[in-house]
């Protein structure tokens, strides 16, 4: 077994060791102690990929697959059912996976030191690490049977984290409210789901294989299969990433979710579906894609648009963050949808960015509500005053969700309705219109969010905040920070890696 | 038992002298040997523990018997020219070894109940070997009359066993009730077995696949008739929309390991008998379409129905009416298909789904006799809350069989059973069912997970029942069916090739 394929299996393998052993251990500090690590040895796993990877770009010829993953594993698993255990890592799944790995070890590691009631703090250590297997899975498959198992991981142990530990303990009607939050997204993902499910077999009934590198490019499928695979797989991405109008999961679920389940929901979870979309929907039916571009970009700008609408009548702090997902993954998905490099890129930075961003803010929110056991924009008003640095960062956080040049947010945002102009026409253009203003609006909720919150005189809940900071909140925060920074700065870390990737899928796509 | 099989199988065509291979029948022998020696061991030494033993020893023989034969090559007997009446090859003796161990699994939930001591032993343990019996010899029919009786020898000790809870006037009922409904079962499929062979001349599955399909064979409305009447009959069996009416009240009205034997092994019989109908005997084009049909509304109703059920078995009993529906739905999809690949794909679907369904199924109900008190019915729901925050190791198991017949993760067996299905249908091109079972798949989570989050959810406000032991006997059950609905979970490709054989 050579380094890349031991890494790819330690990957996977480490969370769900640890998963099982932090379960198996009874006393709690030791097993999630034992979490921790197991979520730092799969970073480091995640990080190490990178290095020796097989640089075969320059020898482009018409014969290689589109899919020219750095190291990949193939082993058979299930024949009668066209499923192979079959892992790859490119530049386009790579940066997903090392954010996946960090949230979920800062989410861990956040969950050392504060437990939300409900259950026990092992318990959520375990399930945080099984939706991580999950996650990590759903990037790594390069079989689509496989891609949709790891796909339908994550989905239960979510549903327990919302309803185990999720909601404000001070309410009465929370466990009603947390119950259906996780009911809610427990049927609409899996409804999802199963569309995914049935989309994955059209393809690989019609073309005899579930391999993503063979069928990467459409390979020989008749247009009128590729149009009903495309239309199955889209709806099922739709609904995780979400678009507009098979959103309404999110908010509630993400309200409602622990802390750490929201970073992990906002941060990593929501991409598994953008990620789809440019591997599975739009790399195995291109056909289908280009047909379909239209109605998605339409969607992507209405989810734009919805989406910050929302966000400036919303009250409630979580809500409001929660939403401006859809928004920020309307531009996500308006890069996507038209379908040229600029726009792909724009996607996958835009994708790695609001993990980054909604992860701290996420956060935030978490360590506010926290401390003041309420998420009423107005009853936070002032918190400059008695929290600075708390407040300091939350205004860094929205800051870069606007997408302020210099900070990540900037980079998927500009690109995704830069690759709308670029690619004409009127609709285009109009979409690309559109974006802008619904990017000005981002700015609009982002500022009145920080006017709410931040300044004004302090309310009695608020005046009565310590001003300190946790060193285990320095120690989540502190990454998420940095790399908001240096992605901002550099994006060439995310571009760099999926240049190639995406100007191989192109290369197939756009025929 | 199989004396009388043997006797009809071989009067068919009377003038015949045959050879009978004993061998092939072994398995049929050692199910029906312990069915007698079960009687005498009660009568002889009345003592419960020595007929339970027997009882349990004697599946033990039959599934090994089942499995020893069944490694051979398959085996035929009771012969007239090509057409056999007793076919045993390796998906009989998949069936025949599944059904001994669904037996097996059974004796081990009744402990509880047979030691309260409200239920004759001798009687009950008699009767499941006797249909114990009916399931082997079903697996290996080849001839329609084979069929039918093996069906009713599954069937028959079961109307007794359904109203075994003494002074309870629900069990009686449900007694009744489905005594009624089987007997009208019974009597359709016997016609259409009639008017089939009033039309063609055969009764011998093959033959009656040759017939039908001949184009010389004029196109009487009488063989439409014969078919649906066969197919109608045999849906009751498996309780299919729209006849199904009878499952839920029996099933809640019956003792709870009985409830756990209708809707596995009975249920189990009822597939296997209608596969091997429209697997061999009937034409794809007039039972496909029907089955199709029957599918889609056999998994819809069950799912919403049982969706607003609030007492535990019923529960139960409306899921397995749409499981039911996820096994037919591959056998609707032949009708496109004319490859002969493809159509045994399909059979081979559906009775992999039905492998992985009696398995979480027995594991569903093992947990809920578990968290139980002995002998008592299944209750209402609330009275489960919280049972997994008393019972760790139980509760997990029945979540996880009831994720697993949900189709989830980590209950990955039921995972690639729908998988299976879907797999099956789009390959046979009925999409539209696909997405049928798509969408059931959603719905059917909506109450598996409601269940399941009631084990978890705190027991305040609700009064805790009883403080319940689990019976070891039956926790030893659960834990064999998780860890085999594990094992196959991970390597499912065992189930596939075996069913697929």
């Amino acid at each position: 077994m050579s380094t890349g394929e031991f890494l790819l299996v330690a990957v996977l393998a480490l969370p769900a060791l640890g998963a099982l052993a932090v379960a198996a251990i009874p006393r709690d500090r030791v097993a999630r102690s034992v979490g921790v690590l197991a979520a730092a040895l799969t970073l480091v796993a995640a990080v190490a990929l990178v290095a020796d990877r097989e640089q075969g770009w320059t020898a482009y010829a018409a014969t290689t697959p589109a899919v020219r993953p750095w190291h990949s594993i193939d082993l058979p698993w299930v024949p009668g059912l066209d499923l192979r255990f079959h892992l790859g890592v490119d530049g386009i799944s790579w940066p997903l996976v090392v954010l996946t790995a960090l949230l979920t070890l800062l989410c861990c590691a956040y969950s050392l030191w504060r437990v939300p009631g409900g259950g026990a703090g092992r318990a959520l250590v375990a399930l945080l690490l099984v939706v991580e297997v999950g996650i990590l899975g759903t990037f790594l498959a390069l079989d689509l049977v496989l891609f949709f198992l790891f796909f339908e991981v994550v989905l239960l142990p979510m549903y327990a984290i919302i309803i185990g530990w999720g909601g404000d303990g001070a309410d009465p009607a929370a466990p009603d409210a947390r119950r259906r939050a996780g009911r809610k997204f427990a049927l609409y993902t899996l409804f999802g789901s199963v569309l995914l499910l049935v989309g994955v077999y059209v393809v690989v009934s019609a073309a005899g294989t579930a391999d993503i590198v063979a069928l990467t490019g459409g390979g020989d499928l008749s247009r009128a299969t590729q149009l009903a695979a495309f239309t199955l797989l889209a709806l099922a991405f739709a609904v995780k990433s979400p678009l507009w109008p098979l959103h309404s999961w999110l908010p509630d679920a993400h309200t409602q979710a622990p802390t750490v389940g929201s970073v992990l929901l906002a941060g990593v979870l929501l991409k598994m579906g953008t990620y789809g979309l440019i591997r599975v929907a739009v790399g195995v039916a291109p056909e289908g894609a280009r047909w379909a571009a239209p109605v998605l970009g339409v969607l992507a700008v209405a989810a734009i648009l919805v989406g910050s609408l929302v966000c400036l009548a919303q009250t409630e702090l979580k809500r409001l963050i929660a939403y401006s997902s859809v928004g920020h993954m309307g531009f996500v998905l308006l890069g996507i949808a038209t379908l040229t490099a600029t726009g792909i890129q724009a996607a996958l930075i835009g994708n790695v960015a609001h993990g980054i961003i909604t992860g701290l803010l996420f956060f935030l929110a978490g360590a506010i509500k926290d401390r003041t056991h309420t998420g009423a924009l107005s009853e936070l008003s002032g918190l400059r005053e008695t929290a600075p640095r708390l407040s300091g960062l939350l205004a860094f956080a929205a800051v870069a969700s606007l997408g302020l040049p210099g900070l990540a947010g900037f980079w998927g945002e500009a690109f995704a309705v830069v690759a709308a102009v670029n690619a004409g026409g009127a609709l285009w253009t109009t979409l690309a219109v559109l974006a802008a203003f619904g990017g000005a609006l981002t700015a609009a909720y982002l500022l009145r969010l920080l006017r709410r919150v931040t300044h004004g005189q302090p309310t009695p809940t608020v005046a009565a905040l310590r001003p300190g900071l946790a060193g285990a909140e320095l120690a989540a925060w502190a990454p998420l920070v940095l790399l908001a920074l240096a992605v901002g700065l550099a994006p060439t870390l995310v571009l760099g890696v999926a240049e190639a990737p995406v100007e191989a899928l192109l290369g197939v796509v756009a025929r | 038992m199989s004396e009388q099989i043997m006797w009809l199988g071989a009067t068919s065509e009377p003038s015949l002298v045959q050879t009978v291979d004993h061998v092939a029948l072994l398995p049929a022998y050692l199910a029906a040997g312990t069915a007698v020696l079960v009687l005498l061991v009660d009568l002889l030494l009345a003592r419960p523990v020595a007929t339970v033993a027997t009882a349990a020893t004697g599946a033990v023989a039959t599934t090994l018997g089942a499995a020893a034969v069944g490694s051979g090559a398959e085996r035929r007997t009771f012969c007239v020219g090509a057409d056999c009446s007793y076919v045993f090859g390796g998906r009989a003796a998949l069936v025949a070894a599944l059904v001994a161990l669904l037996v097996l699994g059974v004796l081990a939930l009744s402990g509880p109940m047979l030691r309260a001591g409200n239920t004759p032993v001798g009687e009950f343990c008699f009767l499941l070997t006797c249909s114990m019996t009916g399931g082997v010899v079903l697996a290996a029919a080849g001839d329609l009359i084979t069929l039918i009786v093996a069906v009713e020898v599954l069937t028959l000790p079961l109307y007794v066993l359904v109203g075994l809870r003494r002074g309870s006037l629900a069990s009686a009922e449900a007694a009744v009730t489905f005594f009624v409904v089987s007997v009208v079962a019974t009597t359709l499929t016997l016609l259409g077995a009639a008017l089939l062979y009033a039309a063609t001349g055969g009764l011998h599955l093959e033959r009656l696949g040759a017939l039908l399909a001949d184009e010389a064979l004029p196109d009487l409305p009488l063989t439409t008739v014969a078919v649906t009447l066969v197919v109608a009959g045999l849906a009751f069996k498996v309780a299919a929309v729209p006849f199904h009416a009878w499952a839920p009240a029996t099933y809640d009205g019956a003792p709870l390991p009985v409830a756990a034997y209708l809707s596995t092994a009975s249920k189990l019989g009822g597939v296997i008998a209608l596969l091997a109908v429209v697997r061999e005997a009937l034409p794809p084009e007039v039972t496909g379409p029907v089955l199709a049909v029957v599918a889609a509304l056999t998994m819809t109703v069950g799912n919403l129905v049982a969706l607003r059920q609030r007492r535990t078995v019923r529960l139960l009993a409306w899921s397995s009416v749409a499981q039911a529906g996820y096994i037919l739905a591959p056998l609707g999809a032949l009708a496109l298909v004319t490859e002969a690949d493809a159509r045994t794909a399909g059979y081979a679907a559906a009775l992999a789904y039905a492998v992985f369904f009696v398995l979480l199924e027995l594991a569903a109900f093992a947990g809920v006799v578990a968290l139980r008190p002995a002998g008592a019915d299944g209750g209402h729901l609330d009275e489960l809350r919280g049972a997994a925050r008393r019972h760790p190791w139980v509760g997990a198991g029945l979540a996880f069989a009831l994720i697993g017949l949900a189709g989830l993760p980590p209950g990955l067996a039921g995972l690639f059973a729908k998988v299976t299905v879907v797999r099956s249908l789009v390959d046979g091109g009925a999409g539209w069912l696909a997405l049928v079972v798509a969408i059931n798949a959603v719905i059917g989570l909506a109450y598996y997970l409601r269940f399941a989050a009631l084990l978890y959810a705190p027991a305040g406000g609700v009064a805790a029942g009883p403080a319940v032991r689990p019976a070891r006997a039956v926790v030893v059950a659960l834990t064999v069916a998780t860890v085999v609905a594990l094992a196959v979970g991970f390597a499912p490709q065992v189930v596939l090739d075996l069913a697929g054989s």
